[in-house]
């Protein structure tokens, strides 16, 4: 119990001082707004711009959240197709490495035509970086079954789906919560490109059009609204393993 | 059940299994087949437990393993009840080396599997889980997940899982050989107990002759790879055993005679 407050404390200690260090230079050195915010700005930014921050953070959520559930609700079923058939392994795994391998801010402005200003296509990007370890992880968690368990299965003559069902598919979903979890973070930063290459809302957007005016403090509080945002997902995704399999979790002690 | 098939056993002298000359070769890429089981043939008497004895490594779990049906001999025949073994069949349970709990089910719910894959279920399904429980000392842990349990403990949850389907045969693959010394006899007291209540057919593998001698009415000693059968015989110790017996010179005299069929006696 100790231990654990100790193990809390540290971050909280670094980050601390981090700040303490930066405010410090900022006053010390008298440096430009502009260029460097001193934390105490941006703080005070982040609450007297309060309103129009959390207006702008709906759609970058948003984005996120659909792309990250299109990512689940494609890459599950694709991972199982992968995992069960040799055919579909050979000819859909290259593919999905080339896919990957292509950088996403180079295909954001062909989706950009594609879909248009609007959410679809901010939606889209997000997909496109989510999809990747979702797919991946699934499908190494489906192949990655214990063999006992397998023959346990066997030895009762149990259906390939019961099998899949109630055997393979379950002792995957450690994997597809890892998966999950970078999935959600890769998300939001899908999102935000997406909102950088074209786009008239959102906290990638306010933070391009911050910069642009000069006005630094609203940037950065942009900046660190959209990284209170992302933890926020990945504590949800966090929480809905823990929810979900409980029994993941305990088998560590 | 139980009496039935002790009652069929007395009357008509047919074996419950027989086994004529299995024989089991892996075939590995780019290198010569591997002889795992040169020839074994022995008939597996109705309601009897038997031990299949041997060094690591010589074929008995892949032995185990075919009669289960989990994989094919290359030659040879294996009947269980009347019919040929091909694949695994409903009144079998097996117990396996590792406990092989689904870390996700808690330990009830790893019991009801079997039923499960049966579309079985219901009060009387779940009453019997419970009993089984009951009788290995784990009813306060019904609802316990697996990592929250020792090793013997686990292994108790697997043998109930093992028997909640009343097998007609029972076949365990080294079941206590990942547990600790006194854990281990403690299961194996707890084995014959629920042996004495369900009286189905037994095929026991391991590695430990006290542990054979121990349990079995029949023990059945395999050779270093390639398997043959090195020697059979009963054991003749009335049931229920005590620890008393394992140092009776009976006892020490079956030891004896396991140790001579592996070599380690001369």
């Amino acid at each position: 119990m100790r231990r654990r407050t100790y193990q809390w404390l540290y971050p909280v200690v670094g980050f601390v001082f981090i700040l303490a260090v930066w405010q410090a230079y900022v006053d010390w050195s008298q440096i430009s707004k502009i260029v460097l915010p001193s934390p105490a700005d941006i703080v005070r930014t982040s609450i007297s711009r309060y309103d129009l921050l959390l207006r702008e953070t709906w759609p970058t959520a948003l984005e996120s959240i659909y792309g990250f559930a299109l990512a689940v609700l494609i890459g599950i079923p694709m991972a199982v197709a992968i995992a069960n058939s040799r055919v579909l392994n050979l000819s859909l795994y290259p593919i999905l490495i080339a896919m990957q391998s292509v950088p996403k801010v180079a295909v954001a402005p062909i989706i950009l035509v594609w879909f248009g200003l609007g959410l679809q296509s901010k939606l889209a990007i997000a997909f496109l970086v989510a999809f990747f370890p979702i797919v991946v992880d699934t499908a190494t968690g489906l192949r990655a079954t214990p063999q006992g368990l397998l023959e346990l299965a066997r030895s009762l003559k149990a259906s390939a789906w019961q099998t899949f069902w109630k055997v393979q598919f379950p002792a995957a979903l450690p994997f597809v919560f890892s998966g999950a979890k970078v999935a959600i973070t890769l998300a939001v930063i899908g999102a935000v490109i997406g909102e950088f290459v074209g786009s008239v809302q959102g906290l990638g957007n306010l933070l391009l059009s911050a910069n642009s005016q000069l006005n630094s403090p609203l940037a950065w509080a942009a900046l660190v609204w959209l990284s209170v945002l992302g933890i926020v997902l990945f504590a949800a995704v966090a929480l809905l393993e823990r929810l979900l399999i409980p029994w993941a979790s305990t088998s560590s002690h | 059940m139980a009496a039935a098939s002790r009652g069929q056993s007395q009357s008509a002298p047919e074996p419950f299994g027989t086994f004529r000359h299995v024989r089991k070769l892996f075939e590995l890429p780019g290198r010569p087949d591997v002889v795992a089981i040169e020839d074994i043939s022995f008939d597996l008497p109705d309601g009897k437990l038997v031990s299949l004895l041997g060094p690591s490594g010589c074929g008995k779990t892949t032995f185990l393993k075919i009669v289960v049906g989990l994989i094919p001999a290359s030659s040879g025949t294996i009947q269980i009840g009347g019919t040929e073994v091909r694949e695994p069949h409903e009144d079998f349970g097996m117990a396996f080396q590792q406990p092989n709990l689904m870390p996700w089910r808690t330990v009830l719910s790893n019991v009801l599997f079997p039923m499960e894959i049966r579309r079985e279920s219901g009060q009387s399904v779940r009453r019997r889980a419970q009993e089984l429980l009951n009788l290995v000392g784990l009813t306060e842990f019904e609802n316990a997940y697996p990592s929250q349990l020792s090793g013997g403990m686990q292994q108790r949850a697997a043998l109930c899982r093992a028997l909640v389907h009343e097998p007609k045969l029972l076949l365990m693959d080294e079941p206590f050989g990942a547990l600790d010394e006194l854990t281990r006899m403690e299961m194996q007291d707890l084995l014959l107990e629920i042996r004495s209540r369900t009286e189905a057919t037994t095929m026991l593998v391991t590695h430990s002759i006290a542990e054979a001698v121990y349990l079995s009415d029949i023990v059945v000693v395999f050779s270093k790879r390639p398997a043959v059968v090195a020697d059979f015989f009963e054991v003749g110790l009335p049931y229920p055993r005590t620890t008393a017996m394992r140092y009776s010179p009976e006892f020490t005299a079956l030891e004896h005679r396991a140790g001579r069929a592996l070599g380690i006696i001369r």
